[in-house]
């Protein structure tokens, strides 16, 4: 009994993406559901005149959410497979993965997607298609976001190998607080709201409900989250090739499938 | 005949550690070029820095005549790799699975190329097989199967009949001596089954804490180091300090 204690407990301590697991969870969940929670505290009667805003942005969330594990996944599936050498034997240059992986990622996001529209009509009598021509740019904008996720996870994936895979599955947990999904960037403190602009998702999700509540578009918001998408989407291409350089020079490719 | 591969001085550090200190050999075309040591000798390194999967710290690599610093993508189009270290998606079946790989080499006639390498390798009533269910006999064809779907020029195998019965380890290496034979490509083989190496290898170099202590044909090893077979040489090598010819 011991042992088998022992057994986890040094490969715990021997794994720092573990140890931060293990603080990471309860953290967010308590810091999410508490901003959550103040807001519907003070704020009783905003929604009142807009049902179907919150389902609206947990669709919304959803499809970044997908999009970003989605692009994960199929890098995962690769290590998981031990197909991961095979893969970086082919002839084929980096922007040829990451293409092919970008767009495998929108169909299976869009798999996941559709029934979730479909069903919110009939079940609730919501539709989010009343966000009008705008829900196409939403819709490309937390898709770019969730891709450059991807690609910065699986950046870290070639970077630290299989390890980092705890992380490939927290990276959109960690930016749900700042994300302002459920409630206004308001109800967050003050060096949180400054995180927060810094990030495109409360441009999308404050627009979204401008749109529904108010019945008014602000193409600035729409612009400064394509404008942040664009800048953190280089950003990842960067940090992709990088670490593939460090990958090659680690010989963390070579190592990936065993 | 030409050298397909030429491998110029090359170095590989981890850090402070030395994983491969200054190699230098060839393969010519039509050649099976044996590459032995124990574990942590280096030979997985070496053929990291071969399929350019590793950067080497220092040296070069020429694979048909082009640098393989500067014409990765190019040069991988000529080679391929089998290890029982890396395998194929299991959920695919083996026809999926060989037309992914068909795809990806830029293969013009797949269909063409799967039928000739399914015939050659015992593998027409497989295809439509999960190949996360067949034996490992029948992986380790469908892994080969693979390694050739792009005709390549050069191939390199780390442990090819690893695990395999008697039965299946010997028709790999028949399969591979007519492949070679009729292709005319190079093979580099590393492997710690001396009877295959004996076998398939007309030269052969021996690696240890990341140099070649060694080399040369089978049967003079044996006889330079007085020695009965090929594994005795293999144990006195390994057991012995380093020592440079």
């Amino acid at each position: 009994m011991y042992g088998l204690f022992l057994r986890h407990f040094y490969l715990i301590t021997r794994s720092f993406p573990r140890v931060l697991d293990l603080v990471y969870w309860p953290t967010i969940q308590i810091t999410l559901w508490g901003f959550i929670s103040n807001f519907f505290a003070t704020h009783t009667t905003y929604y009142n005149n807009a049902v179907g805003v919150i389902l609206t942005c947990a669709i919304l969330y959803d499809f970044l959410f997908r999009t970003s594990i989605g692009f994960n996944m199929l890098f995962l599936e690769e290590i998981w497979s031990r197909n991961f050498t095979n893969l970086f034997i082919a002839p084929m240059k980096i922007g040829e993965i990451l293409t092919a992986l970008v767009a495998t990622a929108l169909i299976r996001a869009l798999i996941g997607l559709i029934p979730a529209v479909l069903l919110t009509s009939p079940l609730f009598g919501i539709s989010i298609l009343d966000l009008g021509i705008f829900l196409f740019f939403l819709f490309l904008s937390l898709y770019l976001f969730g891709i450059t996720l991807g690609i910065l996870v699986s950046a870290g994936l070639l970077r630290y190998g299989p390890s980092f895979e705890n992380i490939a599955w927290s990276t959109m947990f960690l930016l749900a607080p700042f994300g302002c999904i459920y409630y206004p960037i308001e109800i967050l403190p003050e060096v949180f709201q400054k995180i927060a602009y810094l990030l495109p998702l409360v441009y999308i999700f404050e627009e979204a409900r401008n749109i529904l509540i108010n019945q008014t578009v602000d193409i600035q918001s729409i612009y400064n989250a394509f404008l942040w998408n664009g800048v953190y989407f280089v950003l990842s291409i960067v940090l992709f090739y990088y670490s593939f350089n460090v990958a090659k020079n680690k010989g963390t490719l070579i190592n990936m499938g065993e | 005949m030409k050298n397909l591969v030429e491998v110029k001085n090359i170095k590989k550090n981890y850090g402070k550690n030395e994983a491969v200190k200054g190699i230098s050999f060839n393969i010519k075309q039509d050649e099976i070029l044996g590459l032995l040591g124990p574990n942590g000798s280096g030979k997985t390194t070496t053929i990291g820095m071969l399929l350019g999967l590793l950067k080497p710290t220092s040296g070069e690599i020429f694979i048909n005549g082009q640098k393989l610093e500067g014409n990765r993508i190019e040069i991988l189009e000529q080679i391929n790799f089998i290890s029982p270290y890396i395998e194929l998606p299991k959920k695919l079946t083996v026809k999926q699975n060989l037309t992914v790989y068909g795809k990806l080499y830029k293969i013009n006639n797949i269909n063409e190329r799967i039928e000739f390498l399914s015939e050659k390798l015992r593998l027409k009533g497989l295809l439509n097989s999960i190949t996360g269910e067949l034996s490992s006999g029948q992986k380790n064809r469908v892994s080969l199967a693979k390694a050739l779907i792009n005709e390549p020029k050069v191939l390199l195998l780390d442990e090819p009949t690893a695990s395999l019965d008697p039965e299946v380890g010997d028709f790999v290496r028949s399969f591979l001596e007519d492949y070679k034979k009729e292709k005319k490509i190079s093979i580099l083989l590393a492997s710690h089954n001396m009877n295959e190496v004996t076998r398939l290898c007309k030269s052969i170099l021996m690696m240890k804490d990341g140099i070649i202590i060694d080399e040369g044909n089978p049967e003079e090893l044996i006889s330079k180091h007085g020695r009965k077979n090929l594994e005795e040489v293999f144990l006195k090598l390994s057991r012995s300090k380093n020592e440079l010819n």
